[in-house]
């Protein structure tokens, strides 16, 4: 599989520094930044922990390469993924077998009978004791998992549970009438786990061979509180965006008129002078940051796109400070505080759909009225240097457009950019009036990826009509 | 946090007794150890960062959720190393005069002014871009200081990413550059612990140059080690219900979880109360010290109260 970073590096030599650096590929391959700087550290930590213990080794690995939660997550994915094939592989290259060494095959040497099994199991379980659940589901394996396996491992996982009778939730009292604890969802998915690996285990050495790897089902990836995928890259364009808006026609402007005089470095460059102040210092003029008002359509017509725009707001909200945002169907109303107090982007989804106070009785939207209604809040406060970025489809349900009173918008705010979810070919179709209001803007881009995201970033960079 | 002996910014020194010479060249199990031994019980991902930080010489990134004992991590980590503790508290627009250094031009200006009659210029020329005149702001000081120093750079999520920027020198080649008296390294190899409590994402280029941390809440029997730490005379039962409770809360979707700083508080606090038990009694007249919030405190008492023993049936 070819990687940003060039082609997949082959099996090459044996050792645990190829090792390493193929799991870094793999990495890679998952998205996440493993720099060189990084693996150099990792190197490094490695030579100062034992690698004996495989909670230090993963640790020492994890604190120099995983620099995120989300990075974190895929590393303990692959990690037990790559080091299980690495170590399966080389055990079949070498022909070793764990039943070689003339020991009696498992489940032989004590005979245990379901119950007793599976009281073992729920107590380890329980307990959390890892090494114990292995123990014991090499053994129910071995009791009654081979002789009738279906090959199939998933399959035969779910039948050797059931054979136990475990199940999540309360437990069937024991045998002298006492109650149990109940077992909940996360323990017994930690014992299926390790059913698996162990008849992963068992198949890779009958069969001699390892199953293909597979990238990670971006399910699997996905973090509980990442419903999109491309947050991590629209947080990217959008921080290019910041620094591109940042430094963009905020040239400085007359000079000396309105400075403020620095007491401190007047006193400072007094010094040249004896303590003299003969020459004023004057207090910098930093560039003002820009002040932006993001307008987001929320109705049903825009729904497919309406998560991406939020995660769009949301990056925005990481990057400036001063950034109002307001979503709208039928009216308008501002989230800047829920995207101020809440960082997870679940979180916020959720909030903005129950309590955002959108006003939507019909679900559709009415440009012109969100466009009036924005003018009478926001008008004192739009002045040149502000700038208006509206995300919606220009659909209007056959209401009036109210171009004129975008126009205003227009006027005094000091640049407007329109973003629109769909393709350039729809605009001006049904009941689109891009067309009317694509004349105020600075600038009018169709924007459903984060590449279009992207390509937005770049233009206005590029094109962007500097003051005077 | 634990320590009633903080101050917002500035120099702490502790009257340590721990000699750690053993932890700087022991083993993740010793590091663990000496942590503990000054109160600070550390799982295990923590206590191996912390080990690696000191022999990497790598600076750690600390990020979590508020009251997971983040701060309290490079606190230990001084007392433990016997280290002063040099902090800067990160607020928005923190800039360098505040952080680095400063010079003291009213010093300056005095000097000049002691010496103009003398009108030996070279010398003062000299004298007022030294050492002398320079107001050491945290990271400097932890810079310049000769023994070795824990700096803790606390909630760096909190300055912008300018100020982040500004950090790289330091954080990478332990160094400063002052444009009168130039490039100033670093004598001694400082601990660097920077925290942030993930409010803002952190750029790739810091955290390209730190270890990385994640510490979360810790899972029952440790929070109950580390009540029972702090408030040593509290029975076991009564340590594992109040864990259990803080757990249940916890669980709850809350504007302000309780921290484990409010867990040792509300232990401190049941002891105070001669309680032997938490009942719905207690626990409605201590949740105050847990809950803070308004609507957290309805939320907490309508899900977790009801279901502690009522201690008025339990009788009758």
């Amino acid at each position: 599989m070819p990687t940003p970073y060039g082609p997949k590096a082959d099996a090459g030599p044996p050792g645990l520094a190829a090792k390493l650096l193929g799991f870094c590929e793999e990495l890679r391959g998952e998205g996440v930044a493993v720099g060189t700087s990084e693996m150099l550290d990792a190197f490094a930590a490695l030579s100062e922990v034992g690698w004996t213990s495989r909670a230090d080794f993963r640790e020492a690995l994890a604190a120099t390469i995983a620099k995120s939660q989300d990075d974190r997550r895929v590393f303990e994915l692959l990690f037990e993924r790559y080091f299980f094939r690495t170590a399966e592989a080389e055990a079949v290259q070498r022909g070793v077998t764990e039943h070689a060494e003339g020991a009696p095959p498992a489940g032989e040497g004590e005979r245990f009978d379901i119950s007793e099994l599976s009281e073992a199991i729920r107590e380890a379980m329980m307990a959390g004791d890892e090494d114990r659940m292995r123990d014991l589901a090499r053994l129910a394996i071995a009791a009654f998992g081979r002789a009738e396996g279906s090959g199939v491992v998933g399959v035969d996982v779910q039948r050797i549970r059931r054979t136990l009778g475990l199940t999540a939730g309360a437990q069937p009292p024991t045998a002298d009438g006492g109650e149990r604890p109940p077992i909940d969802r996360e323990q017994l998915t930690g014992f299926e786990r390790h059913l698996r690996r162990e008849l992963e285990r068992d198949l890779i050495e009958r069969t001699e061979t390892l199953p293909p790897s597979r990238p990670l089902a971006e399910l699997d990836r996905a973090l509980p509180t990442s419903p999109t995928q491309d947050l991590a890259a629209v947080h990217r364009a959008v921080s290019q965006m910041k620094r591109r808006l940042a430094t963009l026609g905020h040239e400085q402007r007359g000079r000396k008129k309105g400075q403020m005089v620095d007491v401190r470095r007047t006193m400072r460059a007094s010094l040249e002078t004896g303590g003299v102040p003969l020459r004023l210092r004057y207090r910098p003029k930093r560039p003002r940051r820009p002040e932006i008002y993001v307008l987001c359509d929320v109705s049903t017509s825009v729904t497919s796109a309406s998560v991406f725009f939020l995660s769009v707001l949301h990056a925005l909200h990481d990057s400036f400070r001063k950034l109002r945002s307001f979503v709208f169907i039928e009216r308008i109303s501002e989230v800047t505080d829920v995207f101020e107090h809440e960082r997870d982007f679940a979180a916020i989804a959720q909030k903005i759909s129950s309590e955002g106070g959108v006003a939507d009785v019909s679900g559709y939207t009415d440009y012109g009225r969100v466009w009036l209604e924005f003018l009478t809040e926001i008008s004192e406060e739009l002045d040149p240097r502000s700038t208006v970025i509206v995300l919606g489809d220009a659909r209007t349900n056959g209401r009036e457009p109210h171009a004129e009173v975008f126009a205003q918008i227009a006027e005094r705010a000091g640049r407007l950019f329109w973003l629109n979810p769909e393709p350039k070919l729809y605009w001006n179709y049904g009941d689109s009036v891009m067309a009317a209001y694509e004349r105020h803007c600075d600038g009018a881009f169709e924007c459903w990826t984060t590449k279009h995201l992207e390509n937005f970033v770049n233009v206005v960079a590029g094109a962007a009509p500097t003051p005077e | 946090m634990w320590e009633q002996r903080e101050q917002r910014q500035g120099k702490i020194r502790h009257g340590s007794v721990i000699i750690i010479g053993a932890m700087a060249d022991g083993s993740v199990a010793e590091v663990k150890e000496a942590l503990a031994g000054v109160g600070y019980l550390a799982d295990e991902p923590a206590a191996l960062v912390s080990f690696l930080a000191q022999k990497l010489g790598k600076p750690v990134l600390v990020e979590g959720p508020a009251g997971v004992g983040k701060t309290e991590l490079a606190k230990a980590l001084s007392r433990a190393t016997g280290r002063e503790l040099v902090r800067l508290q990160c607020y928005e627009g923190l800039d360098e005069a505040k952080a680095m250094y400063e010079w003291n031009y009213r010093k300056q200006l005095l000097r000049i002014q002691a010496g103009g009659s003398q009108g030996d210029w070279d010398d003062i020329q000299d004298d007022i871009f030294s050492a002398e005149f320079l107001l050491e702001r945290p990271l400097m000081q932890a810079i310049a200081s000769p023994e070795p120093v824990v700096l803790l750079i606390d909630e760096i999520d909190k300055t912008d990413q300018e100020f982040e920027a500004m950090l790289l020198e330091l954080l990478s080649d332990f160094q400063m550059t002052i444009p009168e008296l130039g490039r100033i390294e670093a004598t001694t190899m400082p601990i660097v612990v920077l925290t942030s409590n993930d409010s803002r994402e952190l750029t790739e280029a810091l955290k390209r140059r730190c270890l990385y941390l994640w510490l979360d809440y810790p899972n029952l029997e440790r929070e109950m080690e580390i009540v029972r730490l702090h408030a040593p005379d509290i029975s076991e039962t009564l340590a594992r219900k109040l864990v259990e409770v803080i757990g249940m809360i916890r669980a709850l979707d809350l504007k302000k979880p309780p921290s484990i700083a409010e867990s040792i508080d509300w232990a401190r606090t049941l002891l105070l109360m001669g309680a032997d038990d938490i009942d719905r009694e207690t626990f409605t007249q201590s949740m105050s010290i847990i809950v803070k919030h308004r609507t957290d405190i309805d939320l907490v008492a309508e899900r977790v109260g009801v279901k502690l023993a009522d201690p008025l049936r339990a009788e009758g």
